[in-house]
């Protein structure tokens, strides 16, 4: 061959045998070149879609709730009253405190419930399961996560109710303690699931080093592995807490979706998100009641919005000072 | 103990014995990756291992630090003896594995502080007050040649450091161990030249105290420092002997003399 350096880069019967590279080719756009063009536009309009979306929804509600929020709404009494009394005909009042309370009871509980449950499944899966048992737990919790809210409310209802008024001798068994116990163990295998990723993701050299200098299996996990996975462990965990502010259907049917604010975990309450789903329904477009949903569910979005914000930045590793 | 530092006061004969491994085979799943090695290693000796890609290096450290353990696929047959003792019969492997320091090719900065990093082993041990962990600490990473490059900041993350002082962090954090053994896999791959040869000095003065095992891929680095050197060959220990004897062409096998002459591998 007279090329020596085509010669010795690819071997005979190689890309070479097709000639030698023209200088014309430089400008002419084959169809790879198409190709490519054309999924980096697909996959942008799908990556812009996302952004699109969030704000279309964000503006919808906006609107929504706008007549309201600059019309009628005492910010004071909006925040702070506990009487959520729209349909009242002669002084109808906007106060939400008592389903925040409700909802952040209920959360707080079942976040009590399922951070030692998750964290303690997610480090006994990544850590001291092995082999098959290891994949059967994996492929149960996904499974377990993957259960409709509805089931969950249902159990709540007919399961749960029953049991906690024979147990601890309560006229009613639609609770901050049943809700709290449904949510904790619907948001357990979510929060298992990422917690587990996060494990997992801590390279196993880490845990050979650490072995190799004599430390215990839980002496690496504790002192090595869990530091290194501690953004997304955090990050499980607030992902859990925005499950329970925005769960609905099984809070709508644990509670016992009454207006009060909680003073044990034998009280009934409502949730934010319940208000909404159980009373919009009702309500004429456009009605103050109406608008009023409206705020709340800025509120919640709001909210979710800054959970989900910090939980992101835990998770890319937003660290202290 | 003997003071020297020549070459030959270490590991001498009449040195008591460290390690004794009889028939040693090593396999993964069946296949075989070391075959029925048989040697000895002297307290106070660098000992050498030499070979190409392969040969079985890596998984022959592996097995005398029970890190076999690590993985259900890797076979250990033989036995190895650590001051005597059989490793396979020990009730708390832990202990074993906190007497010997591994270093391994690539190097493994954990996730914590520089400072933690070194004295995790110490804290691991039961130290626990500051000042001694600080000394411990300062020492080490002296010994490992990287004190002037971290003492700012030993409180950033050793996983951030570059790879050649994460490297120098891992010879640190081995030493902090304060072991009776070190084993040294490849040490300087990710090390430039000149701290290699000031790693290379710190274990000539080490040998005073403590038995390595140093396996590279660099034969000269062997000449340089090991007392005695194993050359290893596709799951075979060729050859064991004094390390300058081999370098001079009084070798058994002919394949040693190839492999030292850089005519292979």
């Amino acid at each position: 061959m007279a090329n020596d350096i085509a010669e010795g880069a690819s071997p005979a019967g190689g890309p070479a045998q097709r000639g030698r590279i023209q200088a014309t080719d430089f400008d002419r756009r084959d169809a790879d070149w198409y190709i490519d063009q054309g999924i980096q536009l697909l996959v942008f309009i799908g990556g812009i879609s996302a952004i699109v979306f969030i704000i279309g929804i964000f503006v919808f509600i906006t609107k929504e709730g706008f007549g309201f929020i600059f019309g009628e709404m005492d910010f004071g009494q909006f925040f702070t009253s506990p009487r959520w009394r729209p349909t009242s005909e002669y002084n109808p009042t906007y106060g939400i405190l008592a389903l925040v309370a409700g909802t952040a009871s209920v959360t707080g509980l079942a976040m009590l419930i399922a951070i030692p449950f998750s964290l303690g499944a997610a480090i006994y899966i990544a850590e001291f399961a092995t082999g098959k048992t290891r994949e059967y737990l994996k492929i149960l919790v996904e499974l377990l996560a993957a259960i409709p809210s509805i089931v969950w409310g249902f159990i709540g209802l007919t399961i749960m109710n029953p049991l906690i008024i024979k147990i601890f001798d309560v006229p009613i068994g639609l609770t901050v303690l049943n809700a709290g116990v449904i949510l904790g163990l619907m948001a357990a295998p979510i929060m298992t699931s990422i917690a587990e990723d996060a494990l997992k993701a801590v390279p196993d050299r880490y845990r050979e080093a650490a072995e190799a200098m004599g430390a215990t299996h839980w002496q690496v996990t504790i002192k090595v592995v869990l530091p290194a996975a501690r953004n997304g462990l955090l990050g499980a965990v607030l992902l859990g807490v925005g499950r329970g502010f925005g769960e609905t259907m099984a809070v709508l049917m644990a509670t016992g979706h009454a207006i009060n604010l909680p003073s044990s975990i034998f009280d009934s309450v409502r949730a934010l998100t319940a208000t909404i789903a159980a009373e919009l329904g009702e309500t004429a477009v456009g009605s103050n009641h109406y608008m009023a949903l409206f705020t709340i569910g800025i509120f919640l979005f709001v909210v979710t919005f800054v959970i989900n914000l910090t939980a992101d930045l835990v998770v890319r590793g937003v660290r202290k000072g | 103990m003997v003071a020297g530092s020549i070459a030959s006061a270490h590991g001498r004969e009449d040195s008591p014995v460290k390690l004794e491994i009889d028939d040693l085979s090593i396999g993964y799943g069946g296949q075989t990756i070391l075959d029925n090695v048989n040697l000895s290693i002297r307290e106070h000796e660098i000992f050498g291992i030499i070979g190409p890609a392969n040969a079985g290096k890596t998984s022959f450290l592996k097995a005398l630090n029970r890190m076999d353990m690590f993985n259900s696929s890797m076979q250990v047959d033989g036995t190895i003896r650590f001051n005597g003792r059989d490793i396979k019969a020990l009730r708390n492997v832990y202990a074993l594995r906190s007497r010997i320091g591994v270093v391994f090719p690539l190097p493994v900065g954990l996730p914590l502080t520089v400072y933690d990093n070194v004295a995790m082993a110490p804290r691991l041990a039961g130290t626990t007050k500051k000042a001694e962990l600080d000394v411990i600490v300062e020492r080490c990473l002296t010994r490992a040649a990287l004190w002037d490059e971290v003492k700012d900041r030993l409180k950033s993350l050793g996983s951030l450091l570059s790879g050649g002082q994460q490297q120098r962090l891992t010879i640190a954090r081995a030493l902090s161990q304060n072991p009776e053994l070190l084993m040294l896999d490849e040490f300087s791959i990710a090390v430039d030249p000149v701290t290699t040869m000031r790693i290379e000095d710190v274990l000539k003065e080490l040998r005073n105290e403590i038995t390595i095992i140093l396996v590279t891929n660099l034969v000269q680095q062997a000449r340089r420092l090991a007392d005695r050197t194993a050359f290893f060959l596709g799951g075979e220990c060729v050859e064991v002997g004094p390390t300058e004897q081999l370098f001079q062409g009084d070798v058994k096998d002919q394949r040693t003399r190839d492999y030292i002459a850089g005519r292979f591998g």
